[in-house]
């Protein structure tokens, strides 16, 4: 049985009784009524700023299924839509496809540190070909100056800006996305917006990512980045050949990383940092295929990855030649 | 049926209508509150327009505010259990009153968690994606997706407990054990779960070594169950203030127990984590180094984090001393437990973690305004709620609110 006390607070009852019986004095009305008036206005101002967001909203978009879930069909439908939003957008004619991975082919990168000079000419095709936001700027790789004699990467410089490459004393060391094998950024997402692919690339699904940067948090190489602003990008600057999964442009909210320019690789030809390489540093291919570069490089040059004791399995590979 | 279900209706109506009615000073706290609310929903529209570019965070750190007060808040929560085990298994009567205080004081923290969440999103518009069932649920690989479950069950067991035995003292009825135990059972050991699963979140992060500590789990714990009931033996003062409810100080005194041996665990784990980074002395302690000292002149954490420390070590000391069995120094030990430890795993846990990146570069946060507006929004709203919450069980625990008389049932209309 409840304890019942007599002395019940005053303006308990007095609200009880106000708006508890049907009756209500006109006075209390008006005042209720301005109350709440002032209150939803109040709510109204403080929303107003999502005016600016009118027309952004697409409900397509909004109910569209993961990557792996859509049939070819709707699949098909997507791209177009994507290819529409595109030339909204960017005021440029673009064609998005969905290049799947093909079969026997791992990718793995191997990277000669004697040979890399510090040009970050890699850093700029990069961006060039993959769509990177210009403002605020977003770069897939960072190349570190790194002095003679560490490999700890806190004593590296990555803000160098001297007049000449490479400098004395000083070797070079470009980091982009070692595509583990055992990737730590696509076991914390929690909604399955990341994966690996069956030829060794992890890849993500912009239309699906919610945006909470919990890969960013546990990649040990500061490979991801995230779209912080609506990305903008010059329209004389877009690359209108474009695919899923790579490098069509990015919404602001979610995530990016580089994908190995699958939508080159998987149509055998080089990505775009190794094209760029003036010094040919860079080594790239297939490493189920006893003949290729790669598979030499691996064999016969002394390699090493990075952080190898955080336990990622990089797919790719730094070598000193000389 | 129609019975129960116009009972049911009729109380929820009062009960709004109970949130908006009380004196002066209950107006100017709620007018305050809704307004710090409507500033932070402003804000966060503004966001939503803008996007995250808005906030302190970026690529070097790429969590903030938002993350550090979710993780402080769901320790906050989780420690409602620390007044419920020694009512409900020892049956420690001293506290048993206040025991839906701390339940409703968890729900108001499980809401604010879960808007801190929210807030952090680069794309709220796709939370559905984190459905099991309609969405693509990545459970049981990522922490997070058990965090999302965790919290929201969490948030229910104790709407349940405490809107269970609330509805039943309003009706006058006896609360039938089998349909509260067993949920009071389950959310012990589910309180545990949400900070174990909160610091599991930081702690399986292989490439962040600042966090991957298995210590991380006890001391989360240990430092909930400190600033939590600190913070409860504040609430309820203030209760015993401005409502007809009043407190007992032996209440107090019992919280006042919980909250020594919390602490005591709680710094002792911490002087450990700091033993063991500092002697062996290795790379690791990067960032550490920089929360305690500063790293190549970056040191922008340092006095927050001696604050953190001094603000501990003073609210132990007072609480081992038989001076905290007053009032007055009780309290001070209790703000500095609260503050001490929302530094020390807030922005002391949190930041550190990205600072130097995984590339070996210092780049410093600082919330913006438009952050700190956000922050402040969603805890007004917190206390908003909070505060209704409590505005509508007092009359109730207090007998003032009670069914009609013309439907209780007989023996209940006898005993009035």
């Amino acid at each position: 049985m409840p304890r019942m006390t007599n002395h019940d607070d005053q303006n308990l009852q007095e609200g009880l009784n106000s708006l508890g019986n049907e009756k209500m004095s006109r006075r209390d009305f008006l005042r209720r009524g301005s109350i709440l008036a002032t209150g939803m206005g109040a709510l109204m101002a403080a929303m107003s700023p999502l005016r600016q967001l009118q027309g952004a909203f697409d409900p397509e978009e909004f109910v569209q299924k993961h990557y792996k879930e859509m049939t070819p069909e709707e699949m098909d439908k997507v791209l177009r839509r994507i290819e529409r939003k595109v030339a909204e957008r960017f005021d440029v004619k673009a064609t998005v496809r969905d290049i799947k991975p093909m079969d026997g082919v791992e990718y793995v990168y191997a990277l000669n540190l004697s040979k890399c000079n510090g040009s970050r000419k890699c850093v700029h095709a990069c961006v060039n070909e993959n769509n990177q936001s210009r403002s605020p700027e977003i770069q897939y790789i960072t190349v570190l100056k790194m002095p003679q004699g560490t490999m700890d990467m806190d004593k590296g410089e990555i803000l160098y800006d001297p007049p000449k490459v490479p400098e004395e004393g000083y070797y070079y060391m470009p980091v982009q996305c070692q595509q583990c094998a055992n990737p730590p950024c696509v076991k914390v997402c929690p909604v399955h917006a990341t994966w690996q692919e069956p030829d060794g690339i992890t890849v993500i699904d912009y239309d699906w990512c919610i945006g909470c940067r919990y890969c960013e948090a546990a990649c040990p190489y500061w490979a991801r980045k995230f779209n912080f602003a609506e990305p903008r990008i010059p329209k004389e600057r877009i690359n209108p050949d474009m695919s899923y999964l790579s490098n069509r442009p990015r919404s602001k909210g979610v995530m990016e990383k580089c994908t190995y320019c699958l939508h080159r690789t998987r149509e055998g030809r080089y990505p775009a940092c190794l094209e760029a390489c003036p010094t040919g540093a860079r080594i790239f291919g297939n490493v189920l295929d006893p003949n290729s570069q790669i598979s030499f490089v691996l064999r016969n040059k002394r390699t090493f990855v990075l952080k190898e004791e955080v336990g990622t399995i990089p797919r790719f590979f730094y070598y000193f030649d000389e | 049926m129609f019975k129960w279900l116009r009972d049911y209706l009729y109380f929820l109506y009062r009960c709004v209508a109970l949130s908006f009615s009380g004196q002066g000073v209950f107006y100017a706290w709620m007018t305050f509150l809704t307004a710090l609310s409507l500033i932070g929903l402003n804000a966060y529209c503004k966001q939503l327009v803008d996007g995250l570019y808005l906030t302190g965070m970026n690529d070097h750190v790429s969590w903030g505010m938002y993350i550090a007060n979710f993780t402080y808040l769901v320790g906050m929560a989780a420690a409602a259990v620390m007044l419920v085990i020694p009512v409900y298994i020892y049956k420690n009567d001293r506290l048993r009153d206040v025991v839906i205080f701390g339940e409703l004081f968890a729900i108001a923290a499980i809401i604010m968690c879960l808007l801190f969440v929210i807030v952090d999103l680069g794309r709220p518009d796709r939370f559905w994606h984190l459905i099991p069932g309609i969405g693509k649920f990545n459970w049981p690989y990522s922490m997070l997706s058990w965090d999302v479950v965790v919290l929201n069950i969490y948030l229910l067991l104790n709407m349940h407990v405490a809107g269970y035995l609330l509805y039943m003292r309003y009706l006058g009825r006896k609360p039938n054990k089998f349909l509260y135990m067993p949920f009071v059972s389950v959310s012990i050991v589910w309180a545990i779960s949400i900070h174990t699963v909160t610091a599991f979140l930081f702690a399986g992060l292989s490439g962040k070594a600042f966090w991957n500590s298995a210590i991380l789990g006890p001391r989360f714990i240990a430092s909930a169950f400190a600033s939590g009931p600190a913070f409860i033996v504040l609430t309820l003062q203030v209760i015993d203030h401005f409502t007809a409810y009043k407190i007992k100080k032996t209440t107090l005194l019992a919280l006042r127990r919980i909250i020594q041996v919390a602490m005591i665990i709680s710094v002792f784990l911490m002087g450990n984590e700091l033993f063991t980074e500092f002697y062996a002395d290795s790379l690791h302690i990067a960032s550490i180094q920089y929360l305690f000292f500063g790293l190549h002149g970056h040191n922008m954490l340092v006095p927050w984090i001696w604050t953190a420390v001094v603000f501990n070590i003073i609210s132990l000391f007072i609480l081992v001393l038989p001076m905290s069995r007053s009032l007055k120094y009780l309290n001070v030990a209790c703000i500095l437990c609260v503050v001490g430890i929302w530094i020390e795993k807030g922005i002391g846990l949190l930041i550190p973690g990205f600072i130097p990146t995984p590339l070996g570069e210092i780049v410093e946060y600082f919330p913006t305004v438009n952050e700190i507006l956000i922050c402040l929004g969603i805890w007004a709203f917190g206390f908003l709620i909070y505060t209704i919450l409590l505005r509508v069980s007092i009359p109730i625990l207090v007998g003032s609110l009670h069914i009609p008389l013309k439907y209780a049932q007989r023996e209940f209309r006898k005993g009035v």
